[in-house]
């Protein structure tokens, strides 16, 4: 053991890199701090939480098994809602898809307005988008699938226009090759290969716009949370539980389906 | 059918003058075979007369058109005269071998025909003709992601052929493939050509195949025209000034280049030509050159 002469010395970082990570790590905690310190976040009732959830716990069971005739009508707007919504949004985002795809936008400034639509509908939410939607068609499911359409063409768009980018262009070269038009060669050289991930994408989008929709209501856009959001004002317990066990029943069947539906389209 | 390709200069955005002012004639029904080292300029010279990739400088003459001065109407329609045979084959691989073969036929058909898969009826009959012509009968619902190389290279005979052309462009159609499933490639294309009396242009490395099949040689080096004769006038000399640049061999050359330079050295070392481009955006490579955004 003895008689090692240890004269090489190893460290995985020198030593600017160690201050460097130091810094980097305290910045993080420091953020936390501020955040934590700006909000005034405390911990000071924490004893009543326990006693509260207890509450509202006691105050939701039973169900009201009763009220639930009343709520089919809304949950199915609600599907309605998030189906033509997601249908609007595949049309819209096809072209935007074209125009946010290096490999397919005709120059560089419709490049920049592809990115341009998919940013602006993806950094507005649903709910922000509805409330727009309700002012412009009044309040109802058609502002409701509106909104819907609008942010979801940002998340198919970018998503879309991706798949795009990554096609063979060898494909696309040799049907163009044979004197096709751009339309032909969109469905036959770009629409084959981008096939399954424009159906994959669709029913992700469907299923997570089914969740959207369900608070739609909430800004008066239609669906079931127009009578979520009347039972919370109402503190009618037993009817809010009602509504959120449907809405889990209605939410874990449409991502069954659209897991099964994705694992069809190879 | 006569092909004039005069003063042909192309110059890639990098800087690469991958063609040097080439002069080909092809016509008749002959079948030409353009080898030439990675990089010559092969692949960008069959590129530019259907104008995959648009060339900078020169006239490409088709039966008297000019196809560089057309518009896209007119490029359109010239190109359904052009069948054009890849490389990689570049088939639409989630289509079946029918919708592959009738791709061909899509200059003659609206794209709401396109759209519904409604083609003429003469056009499937077409198909089918030239499906079992290629070997390829009772193959047309197949997927085909689930062909072999060489059956796919069929099917990308087949979808040249249906266009009716009146000239064939060929790149590469061996490399992708071993050598028994190449003859084979290379005896359908030839006798094709004789049954359709087109002429064929075909690119390719591989000069024992070159040699075997083609009627003419045109030998190709560094995006000039350095050989164009028949198979028979392609001695060593001529290899060496195709593959190396080189002047042909004084007769005190030494015997280790001569040998280097035979046919089956040359012909079998894909690799060792490809070296000599390592690293470099090779102007050749119809995979590396990537189309700029305006093309589609």
């Amino acid at each position: 053991m003895s008689g090692i002469d240890a004269a090489r010395s190893w460290d995985r970082f020198d030593r600017r890199r160690r201050i460097g990570r130091f810094l980097g790590l305290l910045g993080a905690f420091v953020v936390f701090a501020a955040s934590w310190r700006y909000l005034d976040t405390g911990i000071t009732n924490v004893e009543t939480v326990p006693r509260e959830i207890r509450d509202l716990l006691t105050r939701m069971y039973p169900p009201d098994v009763a009220y639930a005739p009343e709520i089919v009508e809304p949950l199915i707007e609600t599907v309605h809602i998030a189906a033509l919504g997601t249908a609007g949004a595949l049309v819209l985002a096809i072209p935007v898809a074209l125009l946010a795809a290096e490999n397919t936008t005709p120059n560089a400034a419709t490049y920049w307005l592809g990115k341009l639509i998919v940013t602006v509908s993806r950094s507005v939410n649903t709910i922000v988008w509805a409330l727009i939607f309700v002012v412009v068609f009044g309040s109802g499911p058609l502002a409701g699938a509106v909104a819907i359409a609008f942010r979801s063409v940002g998340f198919l768009g970018k998503l879309l226009g991706e798949e795009i980018e990554e096609i063979d262009f060898g494909q696309v070269e040799a049907v163009r090759a044979a004197g096709a038009s751009s339309v032909q060669v969109l469905l036959y050289g770009i629409l084959p290969q981008v096939k399954p991930a424009l159906v994959g994408l669709s029913v992700y989008r469907w299923e997570i716009n089914v969740r959207d929709s369900t608070i739609l209501g909430f800004v008066g856009a239609g669906g079931i949370g127009v009578q979520l959001f009347r039972a919370v004002n109402a503190f009618a317990w037993q009817s809010v539980a009602t509504i959120l066990i449907v809405v889990l029943g209605v939410v874990l069947a449409s991502e069954a389906i659209s897991a099964s539906a994705r694992r069809m389209v190879r | 059918m006569t092909l004039d390709v005069t003063g042909l200069r192309k110059v890639y955005p990098t800087g690469d003058e991958a063609l040097k002012g080439v002069d080909v004639s092809v016509g008749g029904s002959e079948t030409t075979a353009m080898i030439g080292p990675s990089g010559a300029g092969k692949s960008t010279f069959i590129r530019c007369i259907n104008r995959l990739t648009e060339p900078t400088e020169g006239s490409i003459e088709l039966d008297g058109t000019d196809l560089t001065g057309l518009d896209d109407d007119g490029l359109r329609e010239a190109r359904r005269d052009i069948g054009m045979i890849f490389q990689e084959y570049n088939l639409v691989e989630r289509l079946t071998v029918m919708e592959n073969v009738l791709t061909g036929r899509l200059g003659y058909v609206s794209g709401w025909q396109a759209f519904r898969r409604s083609f003429p009826p003469d056009d499937v009959e077409r198909a089918y003709e030239i499906l079992e012509r290629v070997g390829l009968g009772e193959m047309e619902d197949k997927r085909v992601d689930e062909l072999s190389g060489g059956q796919r290279q069929r099917v990308g005979i087949a979808r040249a052929v249906v266009q009716q052309p009146t000239i064939l462009l060929v790149d590469e159609p061996t490399s992708s493939l071993d050598p028994e499933t190449s003859n084979t490639v290379m005896r359908l294309l030839t006798e094709i050509a004789a049954e359709r009396e087109i002429p064929v242009l075909i690119n390719i490395h591989e000069v024992d195949l070159a040699t075997e099949y083609a009627d003419r040689i045109v030998g190709l080096h560094d995006g000039e025209v350095v050989f164009d004769g028949p198979p028979d006038d392609l001695h060593d000399g001529a290899l060496d000034r195709v593959y190396r640049g080189g002047d042909p061999p004084e007769s005190d050359a030494p015997p280790a280049d001569e040998t280097a330079a035979s046919d089956s050295s040359v012909g079998s070392e894909p690799g060792g030509e490809r070296a000599s481009a390592d690293g470099v955006v090779s102007p050749d490579g119809g995979t590396t050159d990537r189309p700029g955004p305006g093309e589609p």
